[in-house]
Protein backbone atom coordinates (compact mmCIF):
# COMPACT_ATOMS: atom_id res chain seq x y z
CA UNK A 1 0.00 0.00 0.00
CA UNK A 2 2.47 2.36 1.01
CA UNK A 3 4.67 1.89 -2.26
CA UNK A 4 1.76 2.19 -4.29
CA UNK A 5 1.18 5.73 -2.54
CA UNK A 6 4.22 7.02 -3.44
CA UNK A 7 4.26 5.92 -6.80
CA UNK A 8 1.11 7.80 -6.76
CA UNK A 9 2.50 10.76 -5.51
CA UNK A 10 5.68 10.39 -7.67
CA UNK A 11 2.98 10.38 -10.85
CA UNK A 12 2.35 14.00 -11.86
CA UNK A 13 -1.19 15.62 -12.07
CA UNK A 14 -1.64 15.77 -15.65
CA UNK A 15 -0.72 12.02 -16.40
CA UNK A 16 -3.04 10.86 -13.46
CA UNK A 17 -5.93 13.26 -15.50
CA UNK A 18 -4.89 11.11 -18.37
CA UNK A 19 -4.94 7.70 -16.92
CA UNK A 20 -8.15 8.52 -15.66
CA UNK A 21 -9.38 9.56 -18.84
CA UNK A 22 -8.29 6.58 -20.61
CA UNK A 23 -9.49 4.09 -17.47
CA UNK A 24 -12.98 5.82 -18.07
CA UNK A 25 -13.13 5.34 -21.71
CA UNK A 26 -13.17 1.85 -21.44
CA UNK A 27 -15.01 1.17 -18.67
CA UNK A 28 -17.19 3.81 -18.26
CA UNK A 29 -20.19 2.50 -20.20
CA UNK A 30 -19.95 -0.36 -17.73
CA UNK A 31 -20.43 2.12 -14.82
CA UNK A 32 -22.11 4.32 -16.45
CA UNK A 33 -25.38 4.46 -13.48
CA UNK A 34 -28.37 4.90 -16.25
CA UNK A 35 -28.15 4.76 -20.19
CA UNK A 36 -27.11 8.20 -21.38
CA UNK A 37 -29.98 8.54 -23.94
CA UNK A 38 -32.66 7.33 -21.65
CA UNK A 39 -35.37 9.45 -21.67
CA UNK A 40 -37.11 10.90 -18.39
CA UNK A 41 -39.17 13.85 -19.05
CA UNK A 42 -40.14 14.01 -15.57
CA UNK A 43 -36.77 14.80 -13.97
CA UNK A 44 -35.74 17.27 -17.00
CA UNK A 45 -32.75 19.70 -16.03
CA UNK A 46 -32.18 18.79 -12.18
CA UNK A 47 -29.54 19.74 -9.94
CA UNK A 48 -27.06 16.84 -8.84
CA UNK A 49 -28.83 14.15 -6.22
CA UNK A 50 -27.72 11.02 -4.96
CA UNK A 51 -30.32 9.88 -7.56
CA UNK A 52 -28.32 11.44 -10.21
CA UNK A 53 -24.80 12.39 -8.87
CA UNK A 54 -24.18 15.29 -11.43
CA UNK A 55 -28.18 15.92 -11.80
CA UNK A 56 -29.61 16.09 -15.16
CA UNK A 57 -29.85 17.07 -18.26
CA UNK A 58 -31.69 17.84 -21.78
CA UNK A 59 -34.95 15.00 -21.35
CA UNK A 60 -34.26 14.01 -18.58
CA UNK A 61 -30.57 11.96 -19.28
CA UNK A 62 -28.09 11.41 -16.39
CA UNK A 63 -25.41 13.56 -17.24
CA UNK A 64 -22.54 11.18 -15.30
CA UNK A 65 -23.52 8.37 -17.22
CA UNK A 66 -23.38 10.95 -20.87
CA UNK A 67 -20.26 11.82 -19.69
CA UNK A 68 -18.90 8.43 -19.21
CA UNK A 69 -19.90 7.59 -23.00
CA UNK A 70 -18.66 10.90 -24.28
CA UNK A 71 -14.83 9.63 -22.50
CA UNK A 72 -15.48 6.83 -25.08
CA UNK A 73 -16.22 8.93 -27.96
CA UNK A 74 -13.47 11.08 -27.31
CA UNK A 75 -10.99 8.55 -26.26
CA UNK A 76 -11.58 6.85 -29.91
CA UNK A 77 -11.55 9.99 -31.82
CA UNK A 78 -8.30 11.20 -30.26
CA UNK A 79 -6.41 7.82 -30.75
CA UNK A 80 -8.18 7.35 -34.19
CA UNK A 81 -7.52 11.05 -35.76
CA UNK A 82 -3.75 10.97 -33.93
CA UNK A 83 -3.07 7.46 -34.71
CA UNK A 84 -3.79 8.17 -38.78
CA UNK A 85 -1.97 11.48 -38.35
CA UNK A 86 1.15 10.37 -37.20
CA UNK A 87 1.34 7.90 -39.67
CA UNK A 88 0.65 10.01 -42.86
CA UNK A 89 2.53 12.82 -41.27
CA UNK A 90 5.66 11.04 -40.55
CA UNK A 91 5.35 9.15 -43.94
CA UNK A 92 5.25 12.40 -45.66
CA UNK A 93 7.53 14.27 -43.53
CA UNK A 94 10.35 11.82 -43.76
CA UNK A 95 9.98 12.08 -47.83
CA UNK A 96 10.12 15.69 -47.64
CA UNK A 97 13.14 16.15 -45.38
CA UNK A 98 15.00 12.60 -47.22
CA UNK A 99 14.57 12.87 -51.00
CA UNK A 100 14.33 17.08 -50.72
CA UNK A 101 13.94 18.70 -54.14
CA UNK A 102 10.46 18.44 -55.62
CA UNK A 103 8.96 16.57 -53.31
CA UNK A 104 9.99 18.56 -50.66
CA UNK A 105 8.39 21.54 -52.45
CA UNK A 106 5.05 19.65 -52.93
CA UNK A 107 4.84 18.16 -49.43
CA UNK A 108 5.55 21.55 -48.20
CA UNK A 109 3.27 23.49 -50.41
CA UNK A 110 0.57 21.18 -49.65
CA UNK A 111 1.01 21.30 -45.89
CA UNK A 112 1.43 25.68 -46.34
CA UNK A 113 -1.99 25.33 -48.34
CA UNK A 114 -4.03 23.21 -45.58
CA UNK A 115 -2.73 25.59 -42.60
CA UNK A 116 -3.66 28.76 -45.02
CA UNK A 117 -6.74 28.02 -43.26
CA UNK A 118 -8.41 28.34 -39.34
CA UNK A 119 -8.00 24.67 -38.23
CA UNK A 120 -12.01 24.58 -37.75
CA UNK A 121 -13.20 26.07 -40.87
CA UNK A 122 -11.32 23.77 -42.82
CA UNK A 123 -12.95 20.64 -40.08
CA UNK A 124 -16.34 22.57 -41.16
CA UNK A 125 -15.85 22.81 -44.87
CA UNK A 126 -14.75 19.05 -44.90
CA UNK A 127 -18.18 17.74 -42.62
CA UNK A 128 -20.44 20.29 -45.42
CA UNK A 129 -19.99 17.75 -48.43
CA UNK A 130 -21.69 14.92 -46.30
CA UNK A 131 -25.42 14.95 -45.91
CA UNK A 132 -25.42 13.54 -42.60
CA UNK A 133 -22.01 13.67 -40.63
CA UNK A 134 -20.93 10.51 -38.49
CA UNK A 135 -18.11 9.23 -36.48
CA UNK A 136 -15.92 8.42 -39.71
CA UNK A 137 -16.63 11.75 -41.75
CA UNK A 138 -15.66 13.63 -38.35
CA UNK A 139 -12.10 11.56 -38.30
CA UNK A 140 -11.41 12.33 -41.84
CA UNK A 141 -12.25 16.00 -41.59
CA UNK A 142 -9.88 16.34 -38.21
CA UNK A 143 -7.01 14.09 -40.13
CA UNK A 144 -7.59 16.51 -42.52
CA UNK A 145 -5.41 19.25 -41.19
CA UNK A 146 -4.24 16.71 -38.27
CA UNK A 147 -1.03 15.43 -40.37
CA UNK A 148 0.67 18.59 -41.14
CA UNK A 149 2.12 19.02 -37.43
CA UNK A 150 3.72 15.88 -37.40
CA UNK A 151 4.87 16.44 -41.06
CA UNK A 152 6.84 19.66 -40.23
CA UNK A 153 8.01 17.85 -37.35
CA UNK A 154 9.36 14.79 -39.01
CA UNK A 155 10.85 17.16 -42.03
CA UNK A 156 13.03 18.84 -39.78
CA UNK A 157 14.17 16.00 -37.78
CA UNK A 158 15.07 14.16 -41.04
CA UNK A 159 16.84 16.54 -42.72
CA UNK A 160 19.31 16.75 -40.21
CA UNK A 161 19.02 12.73 -39.76
CA UNK A 162 19.96 12.46 -43.53
CA UNK A 163 23.44 13.73 -43.14
CA UNK A 164 24.73 11.66 -40.18
CA UNK A 165 27.19 8.76 -40.76
CA UNK A 166 24.91 5.99 -39.97
CA UNK A 167 22.42 7.23 -42.82
CA UNK A 168 25.36 8.04 -45.27
CA UNK A 169 26.85 4.48 -44.02
CA UNK A 170 23.33 2.82 -44.97
CA UNK A 171 22.98 4.89 -48.49
CA UNK A 172 26.64 3.17 -49.12
CA UNK A 173 26.30 -0.06 -48.56
CA UNK A 174 23.42 0.20 -51.09
CA UNK A 175 20.14 -0.37 -49.14
CA UNK A 176 17.24 0.35 -50.95
CA UNK A 177 16.22 3.93 -49.87
CA UNK A 178 12.50 2.45 -48.77
CA UNK A 179 14.87 0.28 -46.07
CA UNK A 180 16.78 3.16 -45.26
CA UNK A 181 13.70 5.12 -44.20
CA UNK A 182 12.50 2.67 -42.13
CA UNK A 183 14.97 0.94 -40.59
CA UNK A 184 17.51 4.08 -39.80
CA UNK A 185 15.11 7.38 -40.80
CA UNK A 186 11.58 6.74 -39.10
CA UNK A 187 12.65 5.03 -36.02
CA UNK A 188 14.54 7.76 -35.01
CA UNK A 189 11.77 10.23 -35.36
CA UNK A 190 9.33 8.58 -32.72
CA UNK A 191 10.89 10.42 -29.49
CA UNK A 192 9.82 14.00 -30.38
CA UNK A 193 6.84 12.24 -32.58
CA UNK A 194 5.64 11.18 -29.14
CA UNK A 195 5.86 14.12 -27.67
CA UNK A 196 3.62 15.93 -29.80
CA UNK A 197 1.34 13.26 -30.02
CA UNK A 198 0.39 14.04 -26.38
CA UNK A 199 -0.47 17.49 -26.51
CA UNK A 200 -1.95 16.54 -30.20
CA UNK A 201 -4.45 14.34 -28.02
CA UNK A 202 -5.52 17.05 -26.29
CA UNK A 203 -5.46 19.08 -29.41
CA UNK A 204 -7.91 16.78 -31.51
CA UNK A 205 -10.10 15.81 -28.21
CA UNK A 206 -10.83 19.48 -27.87
CA UNK A 207 -11.26 19.95 -31.49
CA UNK A 208 -14.01 17.21 -31.68
CA UNK A 209 -15.82 18.67 -28.46
CA UNK A 210 -15.99 22.06 -30.56
CA UNK A 211 -17.36 20.88 -33.83
CA UNK A 212 -20.02 19.07 -31.27
CA UNK A 213 -20.59 21.90 -29.59
CA UNK A 214 -21.21 23.67 -33.05
CA UNK A 215 -23.58 20.69 -34.23
CA UNK A 216 -21.66 19.26 -36.50
CA UNK A 217 -20.48 16.11 -33.97
CA UNK A 218 -21.72 12.33 -35.53
CA UNK A 219 -25.34 12.38 -34.79
CA UNK A 220 -26.41 9.50 -32.40
CA UNK A 221 -22.87 9.57 -30.38
CA UNK A 222 -22.91 11.33 -27.04
CA UNK A 223 -20.49 13.77 -27.18
CA UNK A 224 -18.93 16.11 -24.53
CA UNK A 225 -19.04 19.29 -27.17
CA UNK A 226 -23.15 18.14 -27.62
CA UNK A 227 -23.88 18.07 -24.22
CA UNK A 228 -22.03 21.68 -23.51
CA UNK A 229 -24.21 22.90 -26.79
CA UNK A 230 -27.41 21.45 -24.69
CA UNK A 231 -26.40 22.98 -21.12
CA UNK A 232 -25.48 26.63 -22.90
CA UNK A 233 -28.65 27.32 -24.05
CA UNK A 234 -30.28 26.44 -20.52
CA UNK A 235 -27.60 28.04 -18.95
CA UNK A 236 -29.57 30.91 -17.23
CA UNK A 237 -31.47 28.63 -16.18
CA UNK A 238 -29.41 25.15 -15.37
CA UNK A 239 -25.79 25.79 -15.03
CA UNK A 240 -24.77 22.82 -13.96
CA UNK A 241 -24.83 21.09 -17.52
CA UNK A 242 -22.55 23.63 -18.84
CA UNK A 243 -20.02 23.70 -15.94
CA UNK A 244 -19.94 19.77 -15.55
CA UNK A 245 -19.93 19.18 -19.53
CA UNK A 246 -17.48 21.94 -20.07
CA UNK A 247 -15.34 20.84 -17.11
CA UNK A 248 -14.77 17.57 -18.07
CA UNK A 249 -13.65 18.88 -21.51
CA UNK A 250 -11.10 21.45 -19.95
CA UNK A 251 -9.64 18.95 -17.25
CA UNK A 252 -8.99 16.37 -20.04
CA UNK A 253 -7.37 19.38 -22.05
CA UNK A 254 -5.12 20.11 -19.26
CA UNK A 255 -4.17 16.72 -18.39
CA UNK A 256 -2.96 16.29 -22.16
CA UNK A 257 -1.25 19.22 -21.80
CA UNK A 258 0.55 18.56 -18.84
CA UNK A 259 2.04 15.58 -19.83
CA UNK A 260 3.28 16.53 -22.93
CA UNK A 261 4.97 19.52 -21.19
CA UNK A 262 6.26 16.43 -18.35
CA UNK A 263 7.24 14.10 -21.29
CA UNK A 264 9.15 16.76 -23.13
CA UNK A 265 11.24 17.54 -20.09
CA UNK A 266 11.72 14.08 -19.42
CA UNK A 267 12.46 13.42 -22.64
CA UNK A 268 13.96 15.85 -25.22
CA UNK A 269 17.86 15.31 -23.83
CA UNK A 270 18.46 19.13 -25.03
CA UNK A 271 16.21 20.79 -22.72
CA UNK A 272 18.48 19.17 -19.89
CA UNK B 1 13.20 51.64 -52.85
CA UNK B 2 16.45 49.13 -52.64
CA UNK B 3 16.36 46.66 -55.16
CA UNK B 4 16.41 44.02 -52.35
CA UNK B 5 13.35 45.69 -51.07
CA UNK B 6 11.82 45.62 -53.99
CA UNK B 7 12.58 41.60 -54.82
CA UNK B 8 11.64 40.52 -51.28
CA UNK B 9 8.11 42.24 -51.92
CA UNK B 10 7.35 41.61 -54.95
CA UNK B 11 8.18 37.13 -54.13
CA UNK B 12 5.87 38.18 -50.91
CA UNK B 13 3.62 39.39 -53.15
CA UNK B 14 3.74 36.39 -55.55
CA UNK B 15 3.58 33.67 -53.16
CA UNK B 16 0.38 35.26 -50.91
CA UNK B 17 -1.12 35.38 -54.82
CA UNK B 18 -0.14 31.66 -55.25
CA UNK B 19 -2.00 30.80 -52.01
CA UNK B 20 -4.93 32.36 -52.57
CA UNK B 21 -5.12 30.60 -55.96
CA UNK B 22 -4.21 27.14 -54.25
CA UNK B 23 -7.00 27.68 -52.12
CA UNK B 24 -9.85 28.64 -54.79
CA UNK B 25 -9.07 25.18 -55.98
CA UNK B 26 -8.56 23.59 -53.23
CA UNK B 27 -12.42 24.95 -52.45
CA UNK B 28 -13.26 24.21 -55.32
CA UNK B 29 -11.65 20.06 -55.89
CA UNK B 30 -13.73 19.30 -51.89
CA UNK B 31 -16.90 20.08 -53.66
CA UNK B 32 -16.13 18.31 -57.04
CA UNK B 33 -14.45 15.58 -55.75
CA UNK B 34 -14.73 14.37 -52.28
CA UNK B 35 -17.52 11.14 -52.71
CA UNK B 36 -21.12 11.98 -52.27
CA UNK B 37 -22.75 14.51 -54.31
CA UNK B 38 -23.86 18.04 -53.61
CA UNK B 39 -26.77 18.28 -54.93
CA UNK B 40 -27.89 14.72 -53.10
CA UNK B 41 -26.48 16.43 -49.81
CA UNK B 42 -28.25 19.46 -50.49
CA UNK B 43 -31.88 18.43 -51.35
CA UNK B 44 -32.20 15.48 -49.56
CA UNK B 45 -32.91 11.60 -50.48
CA UNK B 46 -36.71 12.87 -51.35
CA UNK B 47 -36.19 15.19 -54.32
CA UNK B 48 -37.20 13.89 -57.84
CA UNK B 49 -34.73 13.50 -60.52
CA UNK B 50 -36.28 16.80 -62.34
CA UNK B 51 -35.44 18.37 -59.05
CA UNK B 52 -32.08 17.64 -58.98
CA UNK B 53 -31.30 17.74 -62.65
CA UNK B 54 -32.20 21.48 -62.19
CA UNK B 55 -29.90 22.22 -59.10
CA UNK B 56 -27.07 20.34 -61.34
CA UNK B 57 -27.70 22.78 -63.94
CA UNK B 58 -27.77 25.94 -61.66
CA UNK B 59 -24.59 24.73 -59.70
CA UNK B 60 -22.52 24.27 -63.33
CA UNK B 61 -22.45 20.62 -62.19
CA UNK B 62 -23.67 18.93 -65.52
CA UNK B 63 -20.38 20.37 -67.46
CA UNK B 64 -17.00 19.21 -67.87
CA UNK B 65 -14.83 19.87 -64.39
CA UNK B 66 -12.15 22.18 -67.04
CA UNK B 67 -14.99 24.45 -67.84
CA UNK B 68 -16.70 24.39 -63.98
CA UNK B 69 -13.08 25.57 -62.60
CA UNK B 70 -13.40 28.68 -65.06
CA UNK B 71 -16.34 29.75 -64.32
CA UNK B 72 -15.81 29.15 -60.24
CA UNK B 73 -12.93 31.53 -60.49
CA UNK B 74 -14.88 34.19 -63.03
CA UNK B 75 -17.32 33.95 -60.19
CA UNK B 76 -14.99 34.40 -57.64
CA UNK B 77 -13.22 37.76 -59.35
CA UNK B 78 -16.65 39.40 -60.87
CA UNK B 79 -17.38 40.67 -56.88
CA UNK B 80 -20.22 38.27 -56.21
CA UNK B 81 -19.07 35.02 -55.48
CA UNK B 82 -21.83 33.30 -56.91
CA UNK B 83 -25.65 33.21 -55.92
CA UNK B 84 -27.01 32.00 -52.29
CA UNK B 85 -29.06 29.00 -52.67
CA UNK B 86 -31.46 30.28 -49.77
CA UNK B 87 -31.54 33.60 -50.95
CA UNK B 88 -31.56 33.41 -54.50
CA UNK B 89 -31.61 37.28 -55.21
CA UNK B 90 -28.72 37.58 -53.04
CA UNK B 91 -24.79 37.67 -54.44
CA UNK B 92 -22.64 35.57 -51.46
CA UNK B 93 -20.86 38.64 -51.71
CA UNK B 94 -23.22 40.91 -50.24
CA UNK B 95 -24.30 38.46 -47.50
CA UNK B 96 -20.87 38.19 -46.29
CA UNK B 97 -20.56 42.25 -46.43
CA UNK B 98 -23.35 43.12 -44.22
CA UNK B 99 -22.00 40.68 -41.35
CA UNK B 100 -18.40 41.48 -41.81
CA UNK B 101 -17.69 44.17 -39.92
CA UNK B 102 -19.73 42.85 -36.47
CA UNK B 103 -16.76 39.63 -37.12
CA UNK B 104 -13.67 42.50 -37.51
CA UNK B 105 -14.66 44.25 -34.64
CA UNK B 106 -14.97 40.97 -32.65
CA UNK B 107 -11.76 39.96 -33.42
CA UNK B 108 -9.88 43.64 -33.19
CA UNK B 109 -11.25 44.08 -29.44
CA UNK B 110 -10.24 40.09 -28.72
CA UNK B 111 -6.33 41.34 -29.59
CA UNK B 112 -6.96 44.42 -27.83
CA UNK B 113 -7.98 42.44 -24.34
CA UNK B 114 -4.90 40.12 -24.98
CA UNK B 115 -2.27 42.76 -25.51
CA UNK B 116 -3.95 44.81 -22.42
CA UNK B 117 -3.46 41.62 -20.04
CA UNK B 118 -0.31 40.03 -21.90
CA UNK B 119 2.22 43.46 -22.07
CA UNK B 120 2.03 44.51 -18.81
CA UNK B 121 2.02 41.22 -17.02
CA UNK B 122 4.79 39.67 -19.36
CA UNK B 123 7.01 42.99 -18.55
CA UNK B 124 6.56 42.89 -14.94
CA UNK B 125 6.87 39.08 -15.21
CA UNK B 126 10.58 39.29 -16.81
CA UNK B 127 11.33 42.33 -14.47
CA UNK B 128 11.51 40.20 -11.82
CA UNK B 129 12.09 36.89 -12.99
CA UNK B 130 10.77 34.11 -10.36
CA UNK B 131 9.65 35.98 -8.05
CA UNK B 132 6.34 36.38 -7.14
CA UNK B 133 4.27 38.24 -10.73
CA UNK B 134 6.50 35.62 -12.49
CA UNK B 135 4.41 32.65 -11.00
CA UNK B 136 1.67 34.91 -11.71
CA UNK B 137 2.20 35.63 -15.30
CA UNK B 138 2.89 31.40 -15.67
CA UNK B 139 -0.01 30.31 -14.14
CA UNK B 140 -2.44 33.20 -16.29
CA UNK B 141 -0.48 31.43 -19.02
CA UNK B 142 -0.99 27.49 -18.31
CA UNK B 143 -4.92 28.36 -17.30
CA UNK B 144 -5.46 30.91 -20.50
CA UNK B 145 -4.51 28.03 -22.78
CA UNK B 146 -6.35 25.28 -20.63
CA UNK B 147 -9.56 27.10 -21.03
CA UNK B 148 -11.46 25.99 -24.34
CA UNK B 149 -13.27 28.96 -25.38
CA UNK B 150 -16.68 26.88 -25.45
CA UNK B 151 -16.28 26.65 -21.94
CA UNK B 152 -14.66 29.89 -21.31
CA UNK B 153 -17.73 31.42 -22.44
CA UNK B 154 -20.36 29.92 -20.73
CA UNK B 155 -18.40 30.60 -17.58
CA UNK B 156 -18.15 34.27 -18.20
CA UNK B 157 -21.82 34.40 -18.94
CA UNK B 158 -22.58 32.96 -15.39
CA UNK B 159 -20.12 34.88 -13.73
CA UNK B 160 -20.69 38.56 -15.08
CA UNK B 161 -23.91 38.55 -16.57
CA UNK B 162 -26.04 36.17 -14.45
CA UNK B 163 -24.84 36.54 -10.69
CA UNK B 164 -23.32 39.87 -10.87
CA UNK B 165 -25.40 41.45 -13.46
CA UNK B 166 -22.58 44.05 -14.62
CA UNK B 167 -22.90 42.69 -18.66
CA UNK B 168 -25.45 42.05 -20.80
CA UNK B 169 -26.66 38.46 -21.75
CA UNK B 170 -26.58 36.69 -25.09
CA UNK B 171 -29.48 37.76 -27.06
CA UNK B 172 -29.72 40.98 -25.64
CA UNK B 173 -29.41 44.30 -27.33
CA UNK B 174 -25.84 44.71 -29.16
CA UNK B 175 -25.98 48.41 -29.30
CA UNK B 176 -23.58 48.99 -26.30
CA UNK B 177 -19.60 48.31 -26.73
CA UNK B 178 -20.50 46.56 -23.01
CA UNK B 179 -21.45 44.11 -25.18
CA UNK B 180 -18.69 43.14 -26.74
CA UNK B 181 -16.17 42.54 -23.66
CA UNK B 182 -17.18 38.93 -22.63
CA UNK B 183 -17.28 37.75 -26.16
CA UNK B 184 -13.87 40.00 -26.38
CA UNK B 185 -12.59 38.35 -23.32
CA UNK B 186 -13.81 34.56 -24.29
CA UNK B 187 -11.46 34.67 -27.44
CA UNK B 188 -8.62 37.03 -25.95
CA UNK B 189 -7.97 34.55 -23.04
CA UNK B 190 -5.94 31.63 -24.87
CA UNK B 191 -4.06 34.66 -27.05
CA UNK B 192 -3.16 36.47 -23.27
CA UNK B 193 -1.67 33.21 -22.67
CA UNK B 194 0.33 32.87 -25.63
CA UNK B 195 1.36 36.52 -25.45
CA UNK B 196 2.48 36.85 -22.22
CA UNK B 197 5.21 33.59 -22.68
CA UNK B 198 6.09 35.79 -25.70
CA UNK B 199 6.59 39.53 -24.04
CA UNK B 200 8.31 37.81 -21.08
CA UNK B 201 10.63 36.23 -23.41
CA UNK B 202 11.53 38.56 -25.42
CA UNK B 203 11.67 41.03 -22.37
CA UNK B 204 14.07 38.49 -20.67
CA UNK B 205 16.09 38.27 -23.82
CA UNK B 206 16.24 42.26 -24.32
CA UNK B 207 17.50 43.30 -21.06
CA UNK B 208 20.33 41.01 -21.12
CA UNK B 209 21.40 42.97 -23.94
CA UNK B 210 24.52 45.46 -23.46
CA UNK B 211 23.04 48.55 -24.54
CA UNK B 212 20.34 48.02 -21.42
CA UNK B 213 23.57 47.42 -19.11
CA UNK B 214 24.97 50.66 -20.59
CA UNK B 215 21.66 52.19 -19.81
CA UNK B 216 21.75 51.03 -16.23
CA UNK B 217 24.94 52.10 -15.85
CA UNK B 218 24.55 55.87 -16.75
CA UNK B 219 21.75 55.98 -14.15
CA UNK B 220 18.96 55.94 -16.16
CA UNK B 221 15.43 54.88 -13.64
CA UNK B 222 14.49 51.46 -13.72
CA UNK B 223 10.81 52.04 -14.92
CA UNK B 224 11.84 54.34 -17.51
CA UNK B 225 14.58 51.81 -18.45
CA UNK B 226 12.03 49.37 -18.67
CA UNK B 227 9.62 51.10 -20.39
CA UNK B 228 11.53 53.64 -23.17
CA UNK B 229 14.84 51.11 -23.76
CA UNK B 230 13.30 47.46 -23.46
CA UNK B 231 9.73 47.42 -24.19
CA UNK B 232 10.11 49.09 -26.92
CA UNK B 233 12.50 46.65 -28.59
CA UNK B 234 10.93 43.63 -27.09
CA UNK B 235 7.59 44.64 -28.53
CA UNK B 236 7.96 44.11 -32.32
CA UNK B 237 7.74 40.46 -32.10
CA UNK B 238 4.99 40.49 -30.10
CA UNK B 239 2.95 42.41 -32.07
CA UNK B 240 3.32 40.96 -34.55
CA UNK B 241 0.71 38.21 -34.32
CA UNK B 242 1.84 35.14 -35.77
CA UNK B 243 -0.02 32.76 -38.41
CA UNK B 244 -1.18 30.23 -35.93
CA UNK B 245 -2.82 33.18 -33.30
CA UNK B 246 -4.71 34.59 -36.43
CA UNK B 247 -6.21 31.08 -37.28
CA UNK B 248 -7.12 30.78 -33.56
CA UNK B 249 -8.61 34.51 -33.24
CA UNK B 250 -10.90 33.68 -36.30
CA UNK B 251 -12.09 30.02 -35.04
CA UNK B 252 -12.65 31.88 -31.99
CA UNK B 253 -15.09 34.11 -33.30
CA UNK B 254 -16.82 31.01 -35.18
CA UNK B 255 -17.42 29.71 -31.92
CA UNK B 256 -17.83 32.79 -29.75
CA UNK B 257 -20.80 34.09 -32.35
CA UNK B 258 -22.39 31.13 -31.32
CA UNK B 259 -22.01 31.39 -27.55
CA UNK B 260 -23.22 34.84 -27.35
CA UNK B 261 -25.52 35.07 -30.16
CA UNK B 262 -23.80 37.13 -31.99
CA UNK B 263 -23.92 37.80 -35.84
CA UNK B 264 -21.21 37.48 -37.90
CA UNK B 265 -19.00 35.33 -40.20
CA UNK B 266 -18.58 32.77 -38.16
CA UNK B 267 -22.87 32.77 -37.91
CA UNK B 268 -23.79 33.12 -41.23
CA UNK B 269 -21.04 30.08 -41.76
CA UNK B 270 -22.97 27.98 -39.77
CA UNK B 271 -26.43 29.14 -40.87
CA UNK B 272 -25.36 28.22 -44.53
CA UNK B 273 -23.68 24.98 -43.18
CA UNK B 274 -27.02 23.48 -41.84
CA UNK B 275 -28.77 24.86 -44.77
CA UNK B 276 -26.50 23.48 -47.34
CA UNK B 277 -26.25 26.40 -48.99
CA UNK B 278 -23.24 25.74 -50.88
CA UNK B 279 -22.21 28.69 -52.20
CA UNK B 280 -22.44 30.75 -49.19
CA UNK B 281 -20.19 28.32 -47.38
CA UNK B 282 -17.53 28.14 -50.04
CA UNK B 283 -17.71 31.90 -49.93
CA UNK B 284 -17.27 32.05 -45.98
CA UNK B 285 -14.19 29.79 -46.35
CA UNK B 286 -12.50 31.97 -49.08
CA UNK B 287 -13.22 35.23 -47.35
CA UNK B 288 -11.41 33.80 -44.16
CA UNK B 289 -8.65 31.85 -45.82
CA UNK B 290 -8.07 35.51 -48.01
CA UNK B 291 -8.10 37.57 -44.50
CA UNK B 292 -5.67 35.01 -43.21
CA UNK B 293 -3.23 35.01 -45.90
CA UNK B 294 -3.80 39.01 -46.22
CA UNK B 295 -2.64 39.71 -42.44
CA UNK B 296 -0.13 37.07 -43.10
CA UNK B 297 0.90 39.08 -45.93
CA UNK B 298 0.78 42.64 -44.46
CA UNK B 299 2.60 41.69 -41.05
CA UNK B 300 5.44 40.04 -43.47
CA UNK B 301 5.92 43.10 -45.68
CA UNK B 302 5.67 45.58 -42.52
CA UNK B 303 8.69 43.72 -41.12
CA UNK B 304 10.33 43.20 -44.23
CA UNK B 305 10.28 47.38 -44.30
CA UNK B 306 11.20 47.66 -40.68
CA UNK B 307 13.87 45.29 -40.37
CA UNK B 308 16.08 44.82 -42.95
CA UNK B 309 17.39 41.24 -42.21
CA UNK B 310 14.22 39.42 -42.86
CA UNK B 311 14.64 41.10 -46.96
CA UNK B 312 18.21 39.11 -46.43
CA UNK B 313 17.19 35.55 -45.28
Amino acid sequence: MSRLRHRLKKTPFGLMIVIAFFVLGVIGPWIAPYDPLMIDLAHEYESPSWTHLLGTGDNGIDILSALLYGARLAAIVGIVVVGISVVIGTILGAWAGYFGRLTDHVITGIADLVQAFPAIVLNIAVLALVARPGLIHLIVALAVNGWVLYARLARAETLSLREREFVEAARALGIPTNQVLRRHVIPNLLGPLVIQATTGLGVVILAESTLSFLGLGPGKAVSWGALLDQGTSVLLRFPHVALFSGGAIALTVLGFNLTGDWLRDRLDPRLR
Amino acid sequence: MSPGLVRYLAGRLLRALLTVVGLVTIVFLLVRLIPGDPVEAILGDQAGPEEKAELRRSLNLDRPIAEQYVSFFGEMLDGTMGTSFRKPDRSVWSLVREVFPYTIVLALAALLVAWFVAIPLGTIAAAQASRAWDKVASTVAVAGLAIPNIWLGPLLILGFGVKLRWLPLPGDDLAGPEALILPAITIGTALAAVLTRQTRAAMIDVLQQQYITAARARGVPSFALLLRHALRNALLPVMTIGAAQLGALLSGTVVTEKIFERPGLGTLFLESFFARDIPVVQGCVLIIAVIYVGVNLIVDLAYGLVDPRVRLS
